[in-house]
């Protein structure tokens, strides 16, 4: 009998006594085995009563588990500790053969639900109220469904909110702003009340005029063309939630246009994106960007690709 | 021209080809929402039944937008092999469809018959393959390349690392990739789309991740996914370029929108072989995804899956290294759910190789469609069984910074493994030299970042 055939049934064997309880397994589970190779996974044995079975776990997405180092035997574990803080990527995480470990796997899709479910949300009235933001609509009549199929409508304000914008709205402002949904409420929820101040207070100490602010439900970046054939103001800047990456609902954009009116497309525009706090543009740096950025589409009477040239 | 067929006793007729191509479509969000889809589930069979019937030369004289006025039209129509074209423009689309299934019909068959096809007849017979026909048919046609390495061989699968981040941080980026590597995800290109489309940044990039080739000695090209005019900056002021990129579209409008023109890409393909600096022969890398052209407005009314095989065409005028379909990347207003995703998957992955381009796929999806990780996973598993040259390799397939998911690094292995298949040749031989891999397989050093901290 050759040396790896005994040593494999001295494994089985000292397997089997520890299953039984015999003998003791040198591993725990919270801290595997260093003999135990990167792809490898052999769980260890326990005895439980399912009586006393109790499971009461933390909260995985907390950043200590989140970011916790997943690789096994590391060559280099502080380095790998300095590497995944580097980034907000899923680094780090080891493997289960060539698959993903339990923990990450879960992690992943709990993230992914979490982000499903903001998209369903509403914007909170209490926080409009705040602002004095009243809502109008876009032609979308079915809800977010519709909402998700129909960009074309999503691009339109329907007749009573062209009527009511008209009405309660001062018109040719220096800068007008407003406030649409987009794909994400929680967007707006987690940066409206640091940009909006800044905004407003960064217009005031330029001396431009600040026409009145509202609120567009089912918005999408195209209704800025509506807004300026309405109002007739030189700029306007429309504060709306991005689509939600994974686990992360809270990146707003402010898609920006000089005079748009009907009939102006993407090119015509300007965006500041990936706003949001910890990671992203500090939603207070981006009200300063923002209104420095008004002021040059004024100077230069022109956004987008224009924009671009002339300030060459 | 009359197009009409019965079907359970009911009449239909299809008033062009335009909307005849249109509803002879699977079911998709975005040709509803171009007015083109079936209203009903038996006027798409309909539309298939008389689409069958059709010479191809109809479909040659029909393209989706005229020539005179659309200079992607002009592209492909040139370019074809007029001998060829001869031989077979009286098959009907059915007929197409048969003889590519054939077993009679052999992979250089095919190639040479790609020389006589526009788009158009392209888009056509695919309309009527059902998912497995599209896989199988593929899966004839292996379409290869060579720039530092080799891509698309049969017997192998290659994995694009994509190392985004929402700040573009050197050293961030650095680490994805090095977590990237250590699963054999990088064979393809080592290609980072940036945030910022400055020349600094990118120059900035481009330097990194050529320095990461040269220390480790990597079979591989670098790429970094700015706006071509950008790259083409920083390749005339000498910054090290495996591949040069651009997103293409459909029809010259909508290429427009991306700030780009045939013209454009000529120069940059030229400027690509006078300076990339691997050996070649090709050197470009594009990426498609049906749905571009209508959020545009620019799809002439046509439906979005001819507008992508047109993009195919396009590509070809340049040899291209790899080329892939981002195919659930721009929302479900054009692919609803999993099962829209998975067959564009499958449609644009064996246009392009019908359409003679090394084809690669970014099976993804955004947060908003109806739509999870493991449709993907399966739309992973029919693509390699297709021969998909490539997919894209992230960080657990949750791209941070373009906030939508795809395949990982983890998958890479995982179908190699599955399949028994290998990475590029050059860079498999470079694994096991650094003992990552063996035999196929990875070995107990691979997975772990830090492999690569110290050289
Ligand atoms: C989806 C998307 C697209 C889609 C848009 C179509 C669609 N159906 O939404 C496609 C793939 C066509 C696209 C194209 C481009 N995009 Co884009 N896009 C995004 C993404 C991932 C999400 C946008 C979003 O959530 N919008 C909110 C919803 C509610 O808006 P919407 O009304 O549904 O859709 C409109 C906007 O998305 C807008 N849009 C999308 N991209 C861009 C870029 C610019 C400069 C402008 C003005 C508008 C714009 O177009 C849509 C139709 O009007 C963002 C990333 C991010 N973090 O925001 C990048 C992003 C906005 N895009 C970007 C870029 C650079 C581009 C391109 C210029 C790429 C190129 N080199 O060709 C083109 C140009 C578009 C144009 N015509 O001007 C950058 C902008 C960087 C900057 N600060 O200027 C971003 C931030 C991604 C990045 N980090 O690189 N894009």
């Amino acid at each position: 009998m050759d040396q790896s055939r005994i040593d494999s049934i001295v494994e089985a064997v000292v397997k089997e006594l520890i299953a039984a309880g015999a003998i003791k397994s040198a591993t725990t589970p919270s801290a595997p085995d260093s003999a135990q190779p990167a792809g490898g996974s052999t769980p260890a044995a326990r005895h439980l009563s399912h009586d006393t079975l109790t499971i009461d776990l933390p909260d995985p997405t907390v950043d200590a588990l989140r970011y916790a180092p997943n690789v096994t035997n590391p060559k280099d574990l502080d380095g790998l500790k300095a590497m995944i803080s580097s980034t907000t990527a899923r680094i780090g995480v080891g493997r289960a053969g060539p698959r993903y470990k339990t923990n990450s796997l879960l992690l992943f899709q709990g993230d992914h639900a979490i982000t499903q479910d903001a998209l369903m949300r509403d914007v909170d009235q209490k926080l409009l109220d705040e602002f004095g933001l009243f809502t109008v609509q876009t032609r979308i009549t079915g809800g977010k469904q519709e909402y998700l199929l129909r960009p074309d409508l999503g691009r339109l304000l329907d007749d009573e909110a062209r009527r009511t914008v008209a009405e309660k709205c001062a018109k040719g402002a220096n800068v007008q702003v407003v406030v649409g949904d987009g794909l994400s409420a929680a967007a707006i929820e987690a940066n409206l009340r640091q940009i909006f101040p800044v905004i407003k207070q960064g217009c005031q100490s330029a001396g431009l005029s600040f026409g009145t602010p509202f609120f567009i439900q089912y918005c999408r970046v195209g209704v800025l063309n509506d807004i300026g054939d309405i109002l007739q103001p030189d700029v306007v800047i429309l504060l709306i939630g991005e689509r939600p990456g994974l686990g992360r609902a809270d990146s707003m954009s402010a898609y920006m246009a000089y005079k748009p009116k009907g009939g102006d497309s993407d090119a015509d525009r300007d965006v500041v994106c990936n706003v949001f706090e910890n990671g992203g543009t500090n939603p207070l740096e981006a009200g300063a960007f923002v209104v420095q950025i008004a002021q040059k589409m004024r100077q230069h009477q022109a956004s987008g690709v224009k924009l671009k040239l002339a300030a060459k | 021209m009359l197009l009409r067929t019965k079907l359970h006793g009911k009449t239909y007729e299809f008033p062009d080809i335009r909307l005849l191509m249109g509803k002879a479509n699977e079911e998709k969000s975005g040709d509803r929402l171009a007015g083109v889809g079936a209203e009903t589930a038996a006027e798409r069979v309909a539309a298939k039944l008389v689409l069958a019937e059709l010479p191809l030369s109809v479909l040659r004289e029909t393209p989706a937008v005229p020539y005179d006025e659309d200079e992607v039209t002009r592209v492909i129509q040139d370019a074809v092999n007029e001998t060829v074209y001869n031989e077979i423009k009286d098959w009907t689309v059915g007929e197409f469809r048969e003889w590519l299934l054939a077993d009679t019909t052999s992979s250089e068959m095919i190639k040479r018959v790609s020389a006589g096809l526009t788009s158009e007849m392209i888009a056509g017979v695919t309309k009527i393959m059902s998912n497995l026909d599209l896989i199988y048919a593929a899966k004839k046609i292996p379409r290869t390349a060579h720039c530092n390495n080799t891509i698309g061989t049969p017997g192998t699968l290659s994995s694009r690392n994509q190392p985004n981040h929402p700040t573009d941080s050197p050293e961030g980026i650095r680490a994805e990739i090095y977590e990237g590597l250590s699963y054999g995800s990088g064979d393809s290109v080592i290609g980072i789309n940036p945030v910022d489309d400055s020349y600094g940044s990118v120059m900035r990039l481009l330097e990194m991740s050529y320095d990461i080739i040269k220390t480790w000695e990597v079979p591989t090209q670098n790429c970094v996914l700015a706006h071509v005019t950008t790259q083409m900056k920083c390749l005339q002021a000498g910054a090290p370029i495996g591949l040069i990129f651009q997103s293409l579209a459909g029809s010259q409008k909508a290429n427009d929108s991306f700030g780009i023109s045939v013209e454009m890409i000529d120069e940059a393909y030229a400027l690509a072989k006078k300076y990339c600096f691997p050996a070649g022969p090709n050197y470009m890398y594009f990426e498609t995804g049906q749905g571009s052209a209508l959020s545009a407005e620019a799809h002439n009314g046509w439906d979005q899956l001819t507008l992508e095989a047109r993009i195919y065409g396009f590509a070809k005028r340049y040899s291209p290294y790899q080329v892939n379909t981002v195919v659930g990347f721009i929302g479900p207003e054009y692919l609803y759910d999993a099962r829209q995703i998975q067959r564009a998957g499958l449609e644009d992955h064996f246009m392009g190789k019908l359409t003679g381009i090394p084809m690669g796929c970014d099976a993804c999806y955004t947060n908003h469609a109806r739509a999870d990780q493991n449709a993907i996973e399966n739309l992973a598993v029919m693509l390699t069984a297709a021969g998909c040259n490539y997919f894209m390799g992230v960080p657990m397939g949750d791209d941070s910074m373009l906030s939508y998911q795809c395949t990982s690094y983890h998958d890479a292995p995982t179908l190699r493994q599955l399949f028994g298949l290998r990475p590029a040749p050059e860079f498999e031989k470079w694994m096991e030299n650094l003992g990552l891999m063996k035999n196929g397989v990875l070995t107990d050093k691979a997975g772990d970042p830090t492999f690569f901290l110290r050289r």
